[in-house]
This record gives structure tokens, sequence and C-alpha cells, in this order.
């Protein structure tokens, strides 16, 4: 059976190639981590969150933070493409004066819930932001994207602890789990062990999605029953998902590509390197 | 000196939260428990289900606060003063400060006063942690009353306000009439030869200082600095102007506290000699409260000796 979200496979094409291109402009950012969490982004985006572009704030929309923030590429094309803001605003990535900043900031971009950069903050606003839902009343989701070298920040499980302590089933945690940072894998820098286990022993009800890029089983790792207990759905990603040279490279975490690099990486995509 | 109330700025605090709590549903308070030291106990008797304790884990803490602010809620966030601003300073930086999220960090046991548990303990640089971020409003009472008028103030401003709270039984030095108007400092003693610009408990000691010094015929200026942040400027250039001599008082590091702040303001802009009492460059100790004034010349009696020496050699 052909699956409804085939349509979107075209679309992360595409995504990407607006990603490679902002980043290329902008002549800095981070390509690795902005391509291997697309799909985690398009699957809450284009499937699973209720949003409305045409109006950000509007209250009961699901809230979405993305907590492993140098990967807002991926965000602003998405956002741009939903209509949140001009496709225009996504060439001015990083200059001064942009609507787009290095890292995502609430203040100045139309469809971002929360600031985030500082790795581990991201993801306990987000646990505040299910709490504070819960005071009032209201169903909405909150949905965060973690990082696994970000995972290293003590934060990380500070919040972990709390989510779990105050039951909130209404907070999901993704993990973007490419396996590589800045300074090599993370095995060699700090290895994060069994990242499920210690989820699920913090009191998250855990579950793996083994193609962090397919997004059918992502949506499907979603719909896990939770009830009482936040959930944590660790998808299994490639670092540079869809650009050769990128791909599983660590070197390729925050580096922008030159020219060469930038037309072969529009070659692949299938996209035009001129716009 | 008429006898006075006394009374505790955290339990005036506390009081003071629980009450407005009543008030105003958007208001939450959230401690690391601790909730029994800075009395966010009232407000978590009185609406439990808008009191959250995060355990100790200040960082998780301040940023959960802001999540309730993005949501439209006003949290007040207590703990110490030293792991408040100390240990989650990055996380009030960029999920606080930098947002400008409606965030209170009422943070109490601030300053030497927290006594005998020692310099680990004793927060002496968290105004100059505070001050420096933009967005920031810093107020530091000076005693009861005026604390439960900044518990006020706080809510009603939109955007981050750093609260000092200290620990111990004082004097009830304002009224409750006395003014309390954010970046508007009060003139509690007219005097003109020279200005004593003291905040938090070291109003009473500038107060009592000035008495020592009418006694000897030097008339002394005193101004309360309950905001440091943002900082009075005309009083203080007022004050200069008057006194042509500015001495500062305060239960913080000599950097980056009111002196710095009040010297900033001076410099370029005054002829006025200047000095400063506070806390020199080291770290507390344990020690009575009253100990430890003495020792690090947080007195009526070192206010007055340095305001001497100001006025002699203006």
């Amino acid at each position: 059976m052909e699956s409804a979200n085939q349509s979107l496979a075209e679309k992360s094409r595409l995504l990407r190639a607006d990603i490679i291109r902002m980043l290329y402009l902008a002549k800095s950012g981070h390509p690795g981590g902005s391509l291997s969490c697309l799909e985690m982004l398009m699957a809450l985006y284009y499937r699973e969150m209720k949003v409305d572009p045409a109006n950000p704030h509007w209250e009961q929309r699901d809230r979405f933070v993305l907590s492993k923030g140098h990967a807002c590429p991926a965000q602003y094309a998405i956002l741009a493409d939903l209509g949140y803001f001009p496709r225009e605003e996504l060439w001015r990535l990083r200059r001064l004066g942009a609507m787009l900043q290095g890292h995502p900031d609430m203040r100045k971009t139309p469809g971002v819930d929360v600031n985030s950069g500082s790795l581990g903050q991201g993801v306990a606003i987000a646990g505040g932001m299910a709490m504070a839902a819960k005071v009032k009343g209201e169903d909405h989701r909150v949905f965060a994207v973690i990082g696994d070298g970000e995972s290293q920040e003590g934060l990380v499980w500070e919040a972990a602890m709390s989510a779990a302590h105050y039951k909130l089933d209404n907070l999901t945690v993704l993990l973007d789990h490419n396996g590589l940072q800045i300074d090599g894998s993370n095995d060699q820098v700090m290895s994060l062990g069994d990242v499920m286990k210690k989820f699920e022993a913090f009191g998250f009800v855990c579950t793996r999605v083994a193609d962090g890029h397919d997004i059918d089983a992502i949506l499907e790792a979603l719909h896990t029953p939770h009830p009482g207990r936040p959930l944590f759905v660790c998808c299994e990603t490639v670092k540079g998902y869809g650009v050769s040279y990128m791909e599983d490279e660590a070197g390729w975490h925050g580096k922008a590509p030159n020219r060469q690099e930038y037309e072969q990486a529009m070659k692949e995509l299938g996209v035009s390197a001129d716009e | 000196m008429s006898e006075r109330a006394m009374e505790s700025l955290r339990v005036a605090y506390g009081k003071e939260l629980a009450a407005l709590g009543g008030a105003d549903k958007r208001i939450v308070a959230m401690d690391a428990d601790l909730s029994g030291s800075t009395m966010t106990c009232y407000f978590a008797k009185e609406h439990p289900e808008r009191f959250f304790d995060f355990g100790i884990a200040e960082a998780n803490m301040v940023c959960a606060a802001a999540g309730f602010a993005h949501e439209g809620f006003i949290p007040f966030v207590s703990t110490f003063a030293v792991f408040g601003t100390g240990r989650a300073f990055e996380q009030i930086r960029n999920s606080v400060a930098y947002v400008n999220a409606n965030v209170k960090l009422a943070f109490t046991h601030a300053g030497l006063c927290v006594g005998e548990d020692g310099g680990s303990h004793q927060s002496i640089e968290d105004i100059a942690l505070m001050r420096v971020l933009p967005n920031m409003t810093v107020l530091v009472p000076c005693d009861a009353e005026e604390t439960r008028k900044a518990v006020r103030a706080a809510a009603a401003i939109d955007g981050p306000v750093y609260l000092r709270i200290t620990r111990p039984v004082c004097p009830v030095f304002t009224a409750p009439d006395t003014p309390f108007i954010p970046g508007k400092a009060n003139v509690l003693r007219d005097g003109g030869d020279v200005a004593l610009i003291a905040t938090g408990l070291m109003v009473p000691e500038a107060m009592a200082a000035a008495e020592l010094l009418a006694d000897e015929g030097i008339g002394a200026r005193v101004v309360n600095m309950h905001t440091l942040k943002p900082i009075d400027r005309d009083a203080i250039l007022e004050a200069a102007g008057r006194c042509g001599a500015v001495l500062t008082a305060e239960e913080h590091s000599v950097f980056g506290g009111l002196g710095s702040a009040v010297a900033e303001t001076l410099a370029g802009a005054s002829a006025a000699r200047f000095a400063k009492v506070g806390i020199q460059d080291q770290f507390g100790q344990s020690g009575t409260p009253e100990a430890l004034f003495e020792a690090y010349g947080l007195t009526a009696a070192n206010i007055a000796a340095q305001a001497r020496e100001l006025v002699r050699t203006k």
C-alpha cells in the first residue's frame, strides 16, 4: 500500500536543498545536524502537530522546541514552506538584522516557540511548558527534539527527572541519534551508553525508530501510548543525510559548503544551484 | 533611635507572595528543596496546585520557569542567591534575560548574613551577575516592609526581575506609606556634607552612621538605593552635586554591585569624592551575622569612619 506520506519524500529533497542553500549563502552554520533531524521535524510539522501558520501564537497549538537549536535551518526551511514567513528570509539567515538568527529566537521568528541553542535548556523549558499546560487544563502537547551530544548536558537529565516526576504525558522528547558530535563520535567524546535504558530508568515510555528518516516509522513511534508518563522516541539517524560527502562525517557538524561543495550537493538533490 | 518592630525579610516575601497568588492566578511559585527556608512554603500551603518543587536542580527550575512564562504565567523562582544566580547563571542569561521572559528570581539568603553556613553559601557577587544582564531589573529591599512592596513591584514589571532577599530578622525601617517605585531611589535623610548611598541591610547602618556623623557636626544625606538596575542616575548626581562626597554601602562585593553602579554614574559626570564600603575582594566565612558584619566593615561605625575621611579630604 502506498503511504500517504510518500509525497513528503519529494518535499524532503527540496527542504534539504533549501538547507544547503541557506548555509551556503550564510557562509556558516550547521548542516550535519540539520539534515539528520529533518524527517523528525517533517513528521511533526506536516503530520502530527496541531499548528496554524497564519496564527503562530494560537493558544491551542501544539508546542515545538528544537532543543538542539543549531539545527534550526531544518526548522526554518519547514516554517517557510508552511508560510510562517516569506521564503526570501531563508537567504538572509545569520545576517545583521535578519529574522532568522543563528539559533532559534522566539522574539524574531514567527513559528519559533522557544529560544534554544544553549544545549539542554530547550528540553527543560519544554518541560515547564508541559507543566503550564496541565495547570491551565489545556490538552495541547509539547514536542522537544534533542541531540545526542546535547544529552551529555546534566540539564537534560534534570529535565527528564522532573518530566517523569510531574507525569508529563503531554511531553514527547525525540532524540536525533546520529552518533556524532563536533569532536568525533559520541563514543569517542563521551559515551551515552544505552540512552534508551537511561530514559526508561528516568521514567519515560521509550521507543526506537530504526530508520529516523522514515516519516511513517516516526509517526508510528509518536503514537506509542504513554499514559501518565512522558514519551521518548529515539530516532536512529545519519548525520548529514542526503548529501553524500556530508553523511556520517563529524567534520560537517558546523561548517558551510564552499561553491564547489554547494553545487555538488544541489546536483545530488536534483535542484538547480542557481536561484 | 526609637524601638522598631523586628521582622524577617524572607517571611515577608513568602507571605506576600502567597497573598499575591490569591489575587492573581497567573502567579506560580517554584523552589529547589528550600521552601522552608526561602518561605515559598506559605505559597505552597495556600496554592498547592501552583507550587512546584524541582528538587535540588536549579538550572532545570529556571528553564521550566521560562516555559511557564512563555505560557502566560508569572513564575516566582526561589532558592539561595548563591545557587540561583551562580549555578543557574547561564540558564538565566539565555532562557530568561535574553528572551525577556517574565520570570521573577526571588533569591534569598543573599550576602554575608547567612552567617554560620560560611563562605560557600554567602553570595557576594549576585548583584554583579544579575546587573550585567540586559532586560534584568534588580531590586534589593532593605526591610520586611520594603520586601512586600518589592514583591508586588516585581510582579507588575513585564520582564525578568532579580529580587535579592536576606535571611535575618531585621528592624522594620520603612513605613507602609513610604513610596517604592522601581528605579527611583528614596532620600531618607538630608544633609550637605556627604551622601551615603546604601542598599539592602546597609540602609539602616547608613542611617545609624548619619546619626554618628551628626553628633560631630557632619551632615549626611542618606539615599536608599533599593533598585540597582535601572539605577537612579538623577538621585546619584543630585547627591553628588549637593554633598561633593559620595560613599556607597552594600552587603556585596565592592566589585560589580552598588559601588560600581554609582561609580559608573559618577565617572565623567561629577568631581565628587567617592569611596565604597562593602566586601573587599575576598570570600566570607562562618560566624554570626553580627560578627561577620563587624569583621568585614559592614557597620555604622565603619560607614561613619569612611565618610569622615571623605569629608576631611574634600
